[in-house]
């Protein structure tokens, strides 16, 4: 269902259609080629030795048997890595630190969290490669593990890294595990909560949850012998891939080509290094091309969840309802090294209201766990459960519907966003008023037959994506077929997003442009495929690339016209000499006459595209019903409206949609790391970490709100994150209406909800 | 004149102002207004390896979209500029370590 809140003025024929995926037949049969799928002559296997411990140090390691062992190639351990410099590095969704990254590959003296690579062997078999690291003997002096905020941060904590030098508010910080405290203020929320009509409090636990994508991490690597080094990877960032393994590795830039292979979702955790540098590593070592893929516990234990935390969040209103100031003190638990999305979290907590005096402190912490990595909206749906939730309850405390709360509330356009800029024109009230307008919003929640408490939560959420920069060429077939290249590697259906938008311009249908994805030495400089920024950024390329072209070919008609290249227009898809209407041809038609004019026709387009014209909104609403006999929550019913400023594939972006919903669910009901005082994960497989599968959801009502966004040539905004930010604070809600209690931590399982009601009876709340 | 928004950190250079109007036709002209005004504040600003570019970790905001140039940005006589965190953290690490950034193997 697509609802167009301001329509703008362009009629489009492509963008907007639902064609069939051009990769479709491909993953259908089989035939595309992920990580794990790669066969190369000569290829061997690689296998990791991971820490038991959390936080212990590494006293020695010794390969030499595990080397001499038959069938094994070679071994390494932290020894034969570089030793890499502190160096930042902006990969758009993740800030960080090299010498961080580096480590985090493979232990350098010390293991920092469980599962941490401590030593690898390639060998001629996976068998033999994991019979190897038996072999292997390491030495360790296990140290207290720092898991939780509270052990990390306390004035006599156990330091982690003993060279972190935190930022506190500018200052720098030694020995420290708060790697930074920031603070966002405007106006004087003090003030402003002493003149309230109404304040209200509350603090808010939230459970790191893995981005859960069903393909394991695979890479492999071959270093030929002219120090030439190519890696075949499942990643979202193959450029960043590839400069990060050339600093890690201290190879010139231009000696690395990366080669993306299809990915079975990334979501944000297949943005940094894990196995890249040691399958090169070993490859060095042996002369082989080296293999290397997770298996689903080292997935968990050694890859990066989302980051959970604690905020707790304080919202003062007038007698109307009208928020007057707001305040938030984010704690996000970052993992064994820095970098937990804090400033995003910032800038999205309140970033659906007008809040004229806020401050928002955030803290970025170092815990003895894997560090986290980007998560579908990075650190804002752990903000936003807390936010959303605090706005029900306080609406249930005034007696005001959430829905006229937003509204009355609700940013717009001109409205200045809590961490400071001001919002260009954006779709946050076309959200709400899209979900007032559903049947699902006017529909009775209706009363369960058999005991069953029934339930209806609203959240809203907002993510601000990303634009940079973006390459693609496009080549012309005499055929008037179009080859497109392009380096994001596709996820969400992004070759075809891409290829749409080209053909848009083109006039021609989508599967006359064929869309390609290909290696870092085979098309210009992209950033990575994340951030919510492929079909806008990479689009506008695309666009770019495909007016160049439409120019060359006016100026070939010219020349067989006898006439000005001024002379020639092109509209739907058809070349007309203005001076002389009868001569016409299609762009079929003169494709087919490029090789006499001058050859072929080829163009590149290269955007860095700033910002992402004011991001996109969502407002999501749910129905629950909850057995308090065993306190399981079942979604009864699920409507999420989002601005997609324009949906190039309304089938993608009502994926979009319906897939983070999924995943929020997940969040909200189910997912969380179980982990032993000692810092090792108790449910690293997908049977214990319980995901919500298509059993469990009904049908998510997407509809697609469309403000255009003013950025874009054809009005596109960045969708693919949005969607996870409202539903754990929706469901949230939507059990509070259910129980007649509040539960203020994820997930909220069957456990939680009957301690609820038990807290309940005996007269208790939870917070 | 752009207005620019101090950030807390960068108050400390300021004596506590929270904003503050500056001239300059690019982002770096700004930035070297800014420092004259207030001594030092550049340090926090600029990359001290390439004078043409943001600290690590550190985004300018632009009237209210990150800048894609770095401090090349162009800014228009009413521009508002804030400096905010990029949008994942990564503290600072010290560099003591023996042969910090050489290769050891």
């Amino acid at each position: 269902m697509t609802t167009t809140a301001d329509r703008p003025a362009q009629e489009f024929k492509v963008v907007g259609s639902r064609p069939i995926r051009h990769d479709g037949v491909d993953k259908v049969l089989g035939r595309a080629q992920y990580g794990a799928d790669l066969k190369l002559p000569g290829l061997i296997h690689g296998a990791v030795l991971r820490s038991p411990y959390a936080h212990a140090v590494i006293k020695k390691v010794d390969v030499s048997r595990a080397e001499a062992a038959p069938g094994v190639f070679a071994a390494i351990s932290g020894d034969d890595m570089p030793v890499t410099a502190p160096k930042m590095v902006d990969m758009v969704e993740e800030v960080t630190n090299l010498k961080w990254s580096s480590q985090r590959v493979m232990a350098h003296g010390k293991a920092v969290y469980r599962g941490h690579p401590v030593a690898a062997v390639a060998a001629v078999d996976q068998n033999t490669a994991l019979e190897a690291l038996k072999l292997i003997e390491v030495e360790y002096e296990p140290l207290q593990a720092v898991i939780s905020l509270e052990d990390a941060m306390k004035p006599d904590a156990v330091i982690i890294h003993d060279d972190l030098v935190g930022d506190h508010l500018g200052e720098k910080v030694s020995p420290t595990n708060v790697a930074e405290h920031t603070r966002t203020e405007f106006g004087d929320p003090e003030a402003a909560f002493a003149e309230a009509a109404h304040v209200l409090e509350r603090t808010y636990t939230i459970a790191r949850a893995h981005q859960g994508y069903i393909e394991p991490h695979s890479s492999t690597a071959f270093w030929s012998p002219d120090d030439k080094l190519t890696v075949w990877t499942t990643t979202q960032a193959p450029f960043g891939v590839r400069s990060n393994v050339a600093t890690v590795l201290k190879l010139p830039l231009s000696d690395v080509r990366v080669v993306p292979m299809e990915i079975g979702g990334g979501f944000g955790g297949k943005i940094g290094l894990y196995m890249e540098p040691l399958a090169a590593m070993l490859s060095r070592k042996s002369g082989r091309p080296v293999k290397m893929t997770m298996d689903r516990k080292s997935v968990f234990d050694a890859t990066g969840p989302g980051p959970g935390g604690q905020v707790t969040a304080k919202i003062g209103v007038d007698k109307d309802g009208k928020i007057v100031a707001a305040t938030a003190d984010i704690r996000y638990m970052a993992g064994a090294y820095p970098g937990s999305s804090i400033s995003a979290a910032t800038a999205g907590i309140f970033a659906c209201y007008k809040v004229p005096n806020v401050r928002i402190d955030a803290y970025d912490v170092v815990i003895n766990m894997s560090k986290t990595a980007a998560y579908r909206a990075p650190g804002t749906p752990q903000a936003t459960f807390a936010s959303e939730s605090l706005i029900s309850e306080l609406c249930e405390q005034i007696g005001m519907d959430p829905m006229e709360f937003h509204l009355l509330n609700a940013a717009e356009e001109g409205t200045r966003r809590p961490d400071g800029p001001v919002f260009p024109r954006i779709g946050n009230v076309a959200c709400m008023e899209a979900i007032k307008g559903s049947d699902h919003f006017k529909s009775d929640l209706g009363e369960s037959s058999d005991g069953k408490l029934r339930g209806r939560g609203l959240a809203t959420g907002y993510w601000n994506g990303g634009g940079n920069r973006s390459s693609v060429t496009i080549s012309v077939n005499d055929d008037g077929v179009v080859s497109l290249v392009e380096g994001n590697p596709d996820i969400g259906g992004t070759r075809t997003t891409i290829a749409m938008q080209a053909a848009e311009v083109f006039g021609l249908p989508a599967h006359d442009v064929h869309p390609t994805v290909v290696d870092t030495d085979s098309v210009g400089y992209n950033d990575l495929t994340a951030g919510s920024r492929t079909t806008y950024a990479s689009g506008q390329a695309a666009i770019e690339a495909a007016k160049q072209v439409v120019e060359e070919i006016k100026k070939r008609m010219a020349m067989i016209w006898e006439t000005e290249p001024e002379n020639v227009e092109f509209e739907d898809s058809v070349f007309q000499n203005k001076v002389a209407p009868d001569q016409r041809l299609t762009f079929k038609e003169a494709a087919g006459k490029l090789g006499q004019t001058g050859g072929p026709v080829s163009k590149t387009g290269t955007v860095n595209v700033r910002g992402s014209g004011g991001g996109s909104f969502a407002a999501h609403l749910v129905d629950v019903e909850v057995d308090p006999e065993t306190g399981k929550v079942q979604i009864l019913r699920y409507t999420a409206a989002q601005d997609a400023g324009k949906a190039v594939h309304p089938s993608y972006v009502e994926g979009q949609f319906q897939g983070g919903a999924a995943q929020g669910i997940g969040w909200a009901l189910n997912e969380e790391y179980y982990t032993s005082p000692d810092g090792v994960m108790q449910n690293s497989s997908f049977l214990d970490y319980r995901m919500p599968t298509a059993l469990d959801l009904p049908m998510i009502d997407a509809i697609v709100v469309e403000v255009p966004n003013t950025n874009h040539p054809f009005g596109v905004r960045g969708i693919g994150e949005t969607s996870i930010v409202p539903p754990a604070p929706a469901v949230g809600n939507a059990i509070a209406d259910a129980i007649g209690t509040r539960l203020y931590q994820t997930p909220m399982n069957p456990s939680r909800i009957m301690e609820a009601l038990a807290n309940k009876r005996n007269g208790q709340n939870g917070h | 004149m752009a207005t620019v928004f101090l950030s807390i950190p960068l108050r400390r250079y300021t004596s506590g102002e929270s904003s503050a109007e500056v001239p300059g036709a690019t982002l770096r002209a700004l930035v070297r207004n800014l420092n004259e005004r207030y001594p030092g504040i550049a340090e926090s600003l600029v990359n001290p390896e390439d004078a043409d570019r943001l600290m690590p970790g550190l985004a300018a905001i632009v009237d209210g979209e990150p800048t894609n140039m770095g401090l090349l940005t162009p800014l228009d006589a009413d521009s508002e500029v804030h400096f905010i965190p990029a949008i994942s953290g990564g503290a600072a690490v010290s560099n003591s370590e023996p042969g910090g950034g050489e290769r050891c193997a």
